[in-house]
């Protein structure tokens, strides 16, 4: 069994170390500006938001894909000025990634960010600190579980993908073949044993990681209280 | 100091009304606002912070334009004001220390330590928020707020939460700090003593609107002419006494029992708003 091909699993893990990466710094500004915004447009910002939860992944990917594909009026930019593909690679799971893991990294933010009281906001701008301190310096370490519950939950969700991958990204070894695809296809193959391999590390390596986030918030909750 | 003439409708206590306030403060005074709460009173020291926006008017600092609404130009900024805050609830921030939360306002640390001395905390500088008491924390706020020594310093209610003993410290520091520093204070409070202590000017506020500017004897104190003292109370109840009706008011948190002649006695009703005071005699004081 120790012959068996761990690629998957390590662009699996790639992915989402790009995915989290993305997600995390563009993510925390659209969390602020969600939780401070009295702007009608807020609520159908929350909407589109949170539509990846509800829409089968299929949908998503079936839309990148037209959105990407060198038909497209993205994909021909991208062809002809930088000379790249936007599907059927790893840039393209990425892309796909973000949108799918979307709301895994701004809802927690955006919760938390918002529970906080007003008035630290407020006292940071009076100490004379722009949007940008304040949110390096007093919000983000203030709201330490709701980080790591977001970065670890997006990590998570962008390894436990599938149906998005497999619109977006086909099934290129080493490059677009994650480990939820892998299962796949050894199934497909009647290769149950290896497809068992797969599975139970899969749920190891998820149940370690939420294992962590659980405890981290339980210690974390513990120091306040 | 300030000139300021603004306006801003808002949800009070008894629903809509107009916040609207022309006032000149001169620099070094001590206001306090007072009043029913739903007056304006925060929303007015918030609106001076620039926390919150004004429909119309100006608000003018030493000759420079805070906000104009006739001009086509943004209100200054709350960082750009130069001003202390300190808030109901403290705001220390709980992820740095004492000394950090003064030193994250102004890279001062030589002169963050000798506020810290002032008030008696120096020992808990590298102490966390979460750590302090109400009084350290509010100390500790109040040490933040003066250490980019702020041309105006604004307390909303800041004393509020605190048990006597921890007032009357506190009232001593802010009375300190603004005497050493010069600053122009501007205190909500509901605190008659608290006020007369501390104020020099004193602003009443009823729906919005300044009712009444003047010292403190002349806005709390509540004798008129030959009255020798003077209380408000609230009725509570009035039973007969074989002929007499007697009256049950609470002043404070003290019960007093007044004698009603007859027509007082159908005049007046439960859950009234009563004056007691009285001309004849010279009320006795002793210490308790």
């Amino acid at each position: 069994m120790f012959d068996l091909d761990f690629e998957p699993f390590l662009v699996s893990f790639k992915l989402a170390f790009y995915t989290t990466s993305i997600l995390f710094v563009l993510c925390v500004p659209f969390a602020w500006y969600l939780s401070q915004t009295k702007s009608k447009i807020k609520p159908a910002l929350e909407a589109l938001t949170a539509l990846p939860i509800v829409l089968p992944p299929t949908v998503i990917g079936f839309y990148i894909l037209f959105a990407l594909s060198v038909n497209s009026p993205i994909g021909i930019f991208f062809e002809e000025t930088f000379g790249i593909k936007l599907v059927f690679n790893f840039t393209s799971l990425v892309i796909a990634s973000c949108f799918y893991s979307l709301p895994f990294m701004v809802q927690p933010l955006q919760a938390a960010i918002q529970n906080m009281p007003k008035s630290l906001i407020e006292a940071s701008y009076i100490c004379g600190k722009n949007n940008f301190q304040t949110i390096c310096y007093v919000i983000l370490p203030n709201i330490k579980p709701a980080v790591v519950t977001a970065v670890v939950t997006t990590f998570a969700h962008t390894i436990g993908e599938f149906g998005v991958v497999l619109m977006v990204g086909g099934s290129i070894p080493g490059e677009t073949k994650v480990a939820s695809i892998a299962i796949y296809e050894f199934v497909e193959l009647l290769d149950y044993e290896s497809a068992h391999i797969y599975s139970f590390f899969m749920i190891s390596i998820s149940f370690a990681v939420l294992f962590c986030v659980y405890y981290f918030n339980y210690k974390q909750r513990a120091k306040y209280d | 100091m300030i000139n300021l003439n603004i306006e801003k409708s808002l949800f009070g206590s008894s629903g809509q009304m107009n916040l609207e306030m022309n006032l000149h403060i001169k620099q070094g005074e001590f206001i306090v606002l007072t009043g029913v709460s739903g007056s304006g009173k925060t929303t007015f020291l918030r609106i001076l912070a620039g926390l919150e926006k004004i429909d119309s008017g100006f608000i003018k600092v030493n000759e420079n334009v805070w906000v104009d609404t006739t001009m086509n130009k943004s209100a200054l900024l709350p960082q750009k004001r130069n001003i202390g805050y300190l808030f109901q609830d403290y705001a220390l921030f709980p992820n740095m220390s004492v000394l950090k939360n003064l030193t994250f306002a102004k890279d001062d640390k030589n002169f963050a330590l000798s506020l810290l001395e002032l008030v008696g905390l120096e020992e808990l500088k590298d102490t966390m928020p979460s750590q302090l008491s109400g009084g350290q924390k509010q100390r500790v706020a109040l040490c933040r707020a003066m250490i980019s020594k702020p041309q105006i310093l604004l307390l909303d209610e800041p004393l509020s939460a605190l048990d006597l003993d921890m007032r009357n410290k506190l009232q001593e520091d802010i009375k300190l700090f603004h005497e050493k520093f010069n600053t122009t204070t501007i205190m909500v409070s509901h605190d008659p003593s608290e006020i007369y202590k501390l104020s020099s000017r004193v602003l009443l506020l009823e729906q919005g609107k300044v009712i009444k500017d003047g010292t403190a004897k002349e806005v709390l104190l509540k004798t008129s002419g030959s009255q020798k003292f003077s209380f408000e109370g609230e009725l509570l109840e009035i039973y007969q006494a074989d002929i007499l009706n007697i009256a049950v008011v609470s002043i404070g948190s003290q019960l007093v029992k007044v004698v009603l002649d007859s027509s007082q006695a159908k005049e007046l009703q439960v859950g009234d708003k009563v004056n007691i005071s009285t001309k004849a005699f010279s009320p006795t004081i002793s210490k308790v």
